[in-house]
This record gives C-alpha cells, structure tokens and sequence, in this order.
C-alpha cells in the first residue's frame, strides 16, 4: 500500500523552481465572481466564500491569463491557495473544496427549526407601523385555539430536526399566557418522549410581564425576546401605549427579567422607522447603556400595515446612512475595549471571514422559508414565513402553506412549497447569479413579492439587493482600510459560530 | 544526556528489552541487574541479566551479560533499556521522564531542509518493530504520554497499526502523540484504518508549512507533499482523529505565515492544536542555514498577527522551542516549555534571569545558534 522507498534517487536538496508542477504556467479558472468596491480595488470571491481584494484590472489579467508566475508570485500562490485558479483542469483539493461547500450549506441538514406559534394577535399597543395587531377583547377570533395548538405541536415534532424552537409571537403573546403554559407543557413531555431539544421563546413588549409569569419561565427555560427601539422619545413615539409609556414598561420588565432569568436569557429588537433615522447614535447609546452586547439594526419590513402609513416610507438609502452612522458609533465603542456587535454585520461576517454559516432567513440560500422557520397562524393557517402571514392580514395567501389540518407533507413539500422552492436559491436567480456577493446573501422569495409583484424579483431596483450589496461592501471596504476594525470584525465573526 | 552505552557481551545472541534494577528484591524474569561495583553473591531467582561496570566478569549459570560498561548512573530503577548481541544498551524508556518516543523507522519520504534527525534509506522497520512489541508491555501502565516518531511511521504500513494497536490495548491510559507528514492518510483507507482503531488518546502531529503548494513542498523536498498532507488532513478528520498541525519558523515558511494561519482556519478548523516551532540547530539545519536562518525576533510581527488571528478565531495555539526574552510579551501566554528534559538547555546568562522558570530555554544544540536578542530579565 506504501511505498516504503524513498521517492528519489538521492537525498541532495533541490531548489525552489524545482518544485513548480506547472512550468508552462497554465492555469484553469475556478468558479468564483468579481465586483468593483472603490474606485481603486476590487474583489474576487470563490464558491465558498474566500474573497481576495485586488487593484483594479487584476481580475481581467487573471481571466485573461496574463498572470506570470514568477512577477506575480504573491497572487498567483494566493490563487491557487484560495481556489481561484487551479493547474490542473481538476484541482488536486478539489475534495477539501466539496468539504467546505458542504460546511457552508450545512444550515440545510436538519430542515425546519424554528416554529412560530402566533398564539395571540390580540395587542394592548397601537403602533403605528404594526403590520398584524388588532386591539380587542375577542379571543375566540384572535387567539390560538387549544386544538390548532395541539395539531401545531404534532407537526412541530414531524420535523427531522433534532432540536426544535417553539416562538410564541402576537399580538402580544402574554394575552394568551394560560394557552402558552398548556403550549409549553405539552411540548415539553413530548420532547422528552422523542428525545429532542427544544427551545422555547415568547416575543413579548413586557408591558404586562410580572414576577409570576417570569418565575415559570424561569421553571421552563423559556428565554425573553422583546422590542426596544431606543431612548424614550423614539420609542414611544414608534410603539404606542395609550395611557402609558411602552418605554418604561420595556425598561422595567428587561429589569425584572434579567433579574430573574438571568442576564443574557432577555435580548431585544429594534426596527427602525422614519422617526429612528435621525438618531443612529441616541439608538446605539441606549442598548450600550441598557448592558446589551449588541443590536440587530432592523429596516423596517415592507409588509401589512408598515407601507400604509406615509410616517413608515423611507429610502433605502436612508437606512444606509442611518446605518453606516450607527455602525460607526458601535466601533467607537469597541475601539474602547467594549465588546459590542451590530448584529446583521456580524451574520454577514460570519459568511465573509469564516468558514462556517449561519442560518438567516433571508440571508441564506436556498432561503430560510420551510427549510428553516414555518409559522402556524392564530387562526390555524400556515405560512412560510413570519413576513408571509402579515402579507395574509391584507389578503394576500400566495405564501399560505395550508392549514394545521393538512398534513406534514402536503404543508412541507405541497405544491406551494414546490412553487417556491423554484425560486429560492439566489444561484439560480438573474442578478443574483453572477453576484460576487452571492455566497455572504440569500434569497427571499416573500420580500420579492411584497415588493415587487413577484417571487423572483427584479434585482436592478430591488431594496433587498441594493441594501444588503451596500452593508457587505461597505463592512469589506472598512475592514481592509483598517487593521483595527478588521480584528473588531473577526471577534465577532467567531462568537457567531460557537 | 546519555542515552546508549556499550560494553561487552556474553551471551547475548539477538536484541533483549528489559527493565533495570539496582535492587535484587525488584528482579523479575523481565529485568537486568545493574551492578555498579562488585557484589558477593547473585541473586538465584529468575531474571533476565546483568549489565555491570565490573572490568572482569565470570558467568555462573550461562545468564546473559555486559560487562565493563563505562558507566550506569544515567540508568534509573525502572528505565527500561535494549541490550544488543554487540553490548550497546540504549535506553528505551525512562521512568522519570514526561517525554519517552518510540522510534518507528528512519526512513522518510521527505527530506526537509531542517529535518533535526535526518532520515537513512535502511530498511530498519522489523528490527525496531521486534524492539517496541518487547518494550510496550514493559512500560508502566501510569505512563503519562509517549510519542511515535520518525523518520515516517507510518512506512511502517500495516505494522503501524499492529504496533498502535498494541499499544491501546497495554497501555489504555497513555496519551499517544505520533509525529507524521500525513502525506499516507492521502489514501483513504490508511485513514480509515486508522479510524476503525477508534483511539481517542491519539494524536497526529502533522507539519504544513505554507498555503502554497510550491512553498511547502519545496520545504520538505517532495513534490506532491503539501496535497498529499491536505488530503490526508482531511481524510484524517473524517474518521474523527486528532490532529495537531506544526509549523517550523524559518526564513522560508514566514513570508507566507499570515497567510497559513488563515487557510488553517478556512480549510482545517477542525484541528485541536496549532504549533509554531522555533528552528532546532540540528540535523540538516547547520547544513542549510544560509536558507533559514531568520533571528526569531525579527519575525514577531507575523507570527504575532499568525497566532492572534487563530486564537482569536477560538483555535488552541501554542509556540514552542522560544525563549521569552524573544517573544512580544503579549505572545508569552502561546509561549510552552517544549523542549524535551533530555535536550534542554539554557545560555550562561540565563542563569540571572527572574523568568528562568517560566521560560522553555533552548533546544542544547541550539547554544551554538540563537538570536541576538537573548537578555536575561532583571527583576
């Protein structure tokens, strides 16, 4: 099997030069995509992600085959080293390159994940921009009945993942918080039968969340997730309570939450409006304050009752600055000595420094609809995505999965779920094929149709594409101008992967 | 440190492995008696022979003998040493000693420009095959851990595996760490192999020393090295083994040493261990130093940014072989005593310095060729 004698004929010690398996200097071009990122450089990034930066007109010299192996040593062994260009038509590594494929898909392996069970629209709060919320007392039509509950949670336990996460969302959810404990209950014996991990989640404002409620979910390990949308003049005026500040009773409970739960078993949400655009750093400076490690800085979604409201429009670019100005703020923070990550960065980040991934809905491809959330309506429908069933509050079914009556394989892999699946994958959508950003983005079906009429999209003036192009440029630029913010950025890109 | 001697047989026809003892009560069938000076009487049990300082000796009951042997202070009750038919006694194992390796073979199908103990083309895999299937059974069971290196163990071919398999099954509680180039586990089924032994206290140390082909194969003077040890890497992780990878430091892998640290973290993050090595002045070091001499003080910058940047990234890294005095001071916590006991060595002024004890010093052969920058730390 081995060959136990030497490979040579004698044990003298050759020069460099004699180790170049490609001594006419041919090379092979690898998959990857090219993108202009200032003015002076652009960028290469292969199939699984590795990005090289270069000056302008490195790329057409490459794929013209001007390279000279000896003048361009340092990028020639950094292509090669990267896959970008192979000797071979074949790269010898060409296993390892499937290996890391593999790891970048591998959000894939376990299919859906996260549950959502909308167990109330009831809402005690009228914010302007909600997109599904009613206010009343009618909890036959606006809560999740016990028997949906029960047939949410069979379907739950179908999936082949071996851990599952039950979000309870609204509304708001503690309006229903008898039907979330029979929720939590329930799931958690089966779980135990079947062996799974389960985590359990209720989106909540906290204006009614008190010693009781926390004390059982201190029993049960359910974690807080909760809106804050920064100092009390932006929030408040983006969260309307009437008769009462919805800051102050964020603040409060955040408080007797991490008082009870525990510290890092309570993190919060922004979305940012019309009124938040004028203050990246007031907004930053509160979730710094408020001991938070970092925020998701949210645009707000284009969906339900958010684009009816003039308040709520807002460019795209807008968001950009907005955002640019916050991100400059959290590097302050860092620069410092604090650990403080923006959170849509960090996922991005993930995708451009590591060879691992992480599951986003809309930031993955295929995208994260069936394949890694499903959402189970207040009123037994279920939808592909949390954005899918605002779209239903205004009439619109097309991402309708079905009911809780259907069965597992007709919600998961029915005809509308094969609908979809046709354009799910930016690798296979015009404008998104040929992106060198392709590998760090994903594709989202439901956003293209809320936004655009249609499923498959039309990149050219797509806001998804033109904001998420921007961010991940814009993180690339910044890291390779500073040394200082590229370590900030691999700190983060670590803790999103362990 | 001396480990081989010689004096002169009687007796004695092929290889014995046996413990040593000064003690006659401690003498079993496995044993040779050490006998500084003379003694009256031998012992009339059952044991494996003598190996005395004594200028005359007289056989008594045909036992197997070295005599005149210059001396046995370096032998400690326990140690465990091979008596050859030409009276050379090396020292297999020493019971005091964290570092015991077992040489597989000489051979290599690398030929590294800094290689430390340079390979020999004889086909010496029985002799020492015979040599460690005596060994092992001798050593104790509360043995801490003990290497396997080279040359290239794995020539030894299926042997390899009998020999590791051997060594699970006596010693169950000993941490292995084999030294390879990895470059065989390119065939799977060697990897396979290896995996079907399902031996967690396993570890490969592996050496890679640049992203670029070119770079590292002209490094170990093998053409096809640097894939096949990428393959092998990676055949290796997916039976699950252990891997540690180990990068020597010299002027011709620190050009690319920010770029290694980086492809080690893209391609091969599921290593345990990432080591960077100071160069040992030995072996063929002296012969190609003109190539690789770099003072390690003045490659702090890439190694500082190499070790940071996967530390930073949550990998287990270390340096090894590298005074303190040498190193950035924010690198001391990678900083190990590496050096084994028997080959450890400080300078003359390292004897005034306040972080003597926490300092690897250098490997002895190395206090011929050291950087300039050695200066004791004054308290």
């Amino acid at each position: 099997m081995i060959d136990a004698k030497p490979d040579r004929k004698s044990r003298k010690f050759r020069e460099i030069d004699q180790f170049d398996l490609n001594e006419k200097s041919q090379y092979y071009l690898l998959p990857f995509r090219f993108h202009r990122i200032t003015d002076e450089k652009e960028i290469i990034v292969n199939e699984v992600g590795d990005y090289l930066t270069l000056s302008n007109g490195t790329f057409e010299r490459i794929v013209k085959r001007q390279l000279d192996k000896e003048k361009d040593a340092e990028l020639y062994g950094d292509l090669i080293a990267n896959f970008f260009i192979s000797e071979e038509p074949i790269p010898p590594l060409i296993d390892v390159l499937a290996t890391r494929y593999r790891t970048k898909k591998l959000f894939l392996n376990y299919f859906t994940g996260l549950h959502i069970f909308v167990i109330s629209l009831r809402c005690e709060h009228t914010c302007h921009y909600c997109q599904v919320s009613r206010v009343t007392q009618n909890r036959d039509l606006y809560d999740m009945s016990i028997a949906n509950i029960d047939k949410g949670i069979e379907i739950m336990f179908k999936s082949p993942n071996p851990h599952v996460t039950m979000e309870f969302q609204g509304g708001e959810a503690l309006l229903a918080f008898d039907n979330i404990k029979y929720a939590v209950e329930k799931a958690e014996r089966i779980a135990d039968e079947v062996g799974k991990g389960l985590t359990k989640v209720i989106c909540t404002n906290l204006a009614l969340i008190n010693e009781e409620i926390l004390e059982y979910c201190k029993e049960h390990e359910i974690l807080i997730s909760t809106s804050l949308d920064g100092p009390k003049y932006v929030h408040d005026k983006n969260r309307h309570k009437p008769h009462a500040s919805s800051y102050e009773l964020a603040i409060k409970g955040i408080e007797l939450s991490r008082k009870i739960l525990g510290h890092d078993r309570v993190s919060a949400l922004m979305t940012t409006t019309k009124l938040s655009l004028a203050y990246p750093v007031e907004i930053i400076d509160e979730y710094f304050n408020l001991g938070f490690q970092g925020i998701f800085l949210r645009n707000i979604s284009p969906y339900g009752f958010a684009l009816r409201t003039d308040k709520s429009k807002y460019e795209t670019e807008k968001f950009l600055t907005f955002y640019k100005k916050a991100l400059d703020r959290i590097l302050e923070y860092n620069f410092s000595g604090h650990y403080f990550t923006e959170d849509l960065a960090k996922i991005f980040l993930t995708k451009i420094l590591t060879p691992f991934n992480v599951g986003f809905v809309d930031l993955q491809s295929p995208a994260g609809l069936i394949n890694g959330v499903v959402v189970f309506n207040y009123d037994g429908g279920v939808y592909a995505t949390d954005e899918s069933r605002m779209l239903a509050e205004q009439k619109d079914y097309t991402f309708k999965l079905g009911t809780l009556d259907d069965s597992y394989n007709d919600l998961f892999f029915g005809k509308k779920a094969q609908e979809i699946a046709q354009l799910w994958a930016n690798e296979a959508l015009t404008g998104c094929s040929e992106c060198a950003f392709q590998q760090y983005c994903g594709a989202d079906p439901v956003h293209n149709h809320a936004t655009q009429g249609d499923m498959y999209g039309f990149r050219p003036n797509s806001d998804f594409c033109q904001k998420n192009m921007e961010i991940i440029r814009y993180l690339i630029v910044l890291m390779e101008s500073d040394n200082r913010i590229k370590k900030i950025f691999e700190s983060w890109a670590k803790t999103a992967t362990h | 440190m001396l480990l081989r001697t010689k004096g002169k047989p009687i007796n004695i026809e092929t290889h014995l492995v046996g413990k040593v003892t000064r003690n006659p009560d401690q003498l079993d069938e496995n044993s040779f008696l050490l006998i500084d000076s003379s003694i009256s009487e031998l012992p009339s049990k059952n044991y494996m022979g003598v190996l005395s300082r004594q200028d005359e000796y007289e056989v008594k009951n045909g036992e197997y003998v070295v005599f005149k042997i210059p001396t046995l202070d370096h032998l400690t009750d326990g140690d465990i040493v091979s008596v050859g038919n030409d009276g050379n006694i090396n020292t297999l194992y020493r019971v005091n000693s964290f570092h015991n390796t077992l040489l597989a073979t000489e051979r290599c199908n690398s030929n590294c420009l800094m290689c430390s103990q340079p390979p020999r083309d004889k086909n010496d895999i029985p002799i020492h095959y015979q040599i460690h299937k005596k060994l092992i059974p001798l050593i104790p069971k509360d043995c801490f851990e003990l290497g396997i290196s080279g040359g290239e163990p794995t020539l030894m071919g299926d042997l390899f595996f009998d020999l590791l398999s051997q060594i699970k099954t006596e010693l169950p509680a000993t941490e292995i760490h084999v030294l390879t180039n990895g470059r065989s586990f390119a065939w799977n089924q060697m990897a396979e192999k290896l995996g079907e032994l399902d031996y967690r206290r396993l570890m490969l140390g592996i050496p890679l020393y640049a992203d670029y082909y070119q770079v590292h194969d002209y490094i170990v003077q093998a053409e096809n090295a640097f894939y096949q040890t990428i393959l092998g890497l990676h055949n290796l992780a997916r039976y699950n083994q252990r891997l540690e990878v180990r990068i020597v430091l010299h002027k011709q892998s620190i050009p690319r040493l920010t770029r290694l640290a980086k492809y080690i973290y893209k391609n091969l993050p599921f290593v345990e261990h990432v080591t960077f090595m100071g160069l040992e002045y030995i072996g063929y070091t002296p012969h190609n130093i003109q190539k690789l001499w770099i003072d390690p003080y003045d490659y702090h910058d890439e190694l500082g940014e190499a070790v940071e940047f996967l530390a930073g990234q949550g990998m287990h890294v270390s340096i090894y072989n590298t005074p303190l005095c040498v190193l950035p001071e924010r690198l001391w916590k990678f900083a190990r005593k590496s050096i084994s006991d028997w080959k450890n060595d400080y300078l003359p002024e390292c004897s005034r310095c306040s972080k003597l004890n926490d300092c690897g010093g250098l490997f002895t052969w190395n206090l011929k060729k050291h950087s300039e920058h050695i200066r004791p730390f004054t308290a």
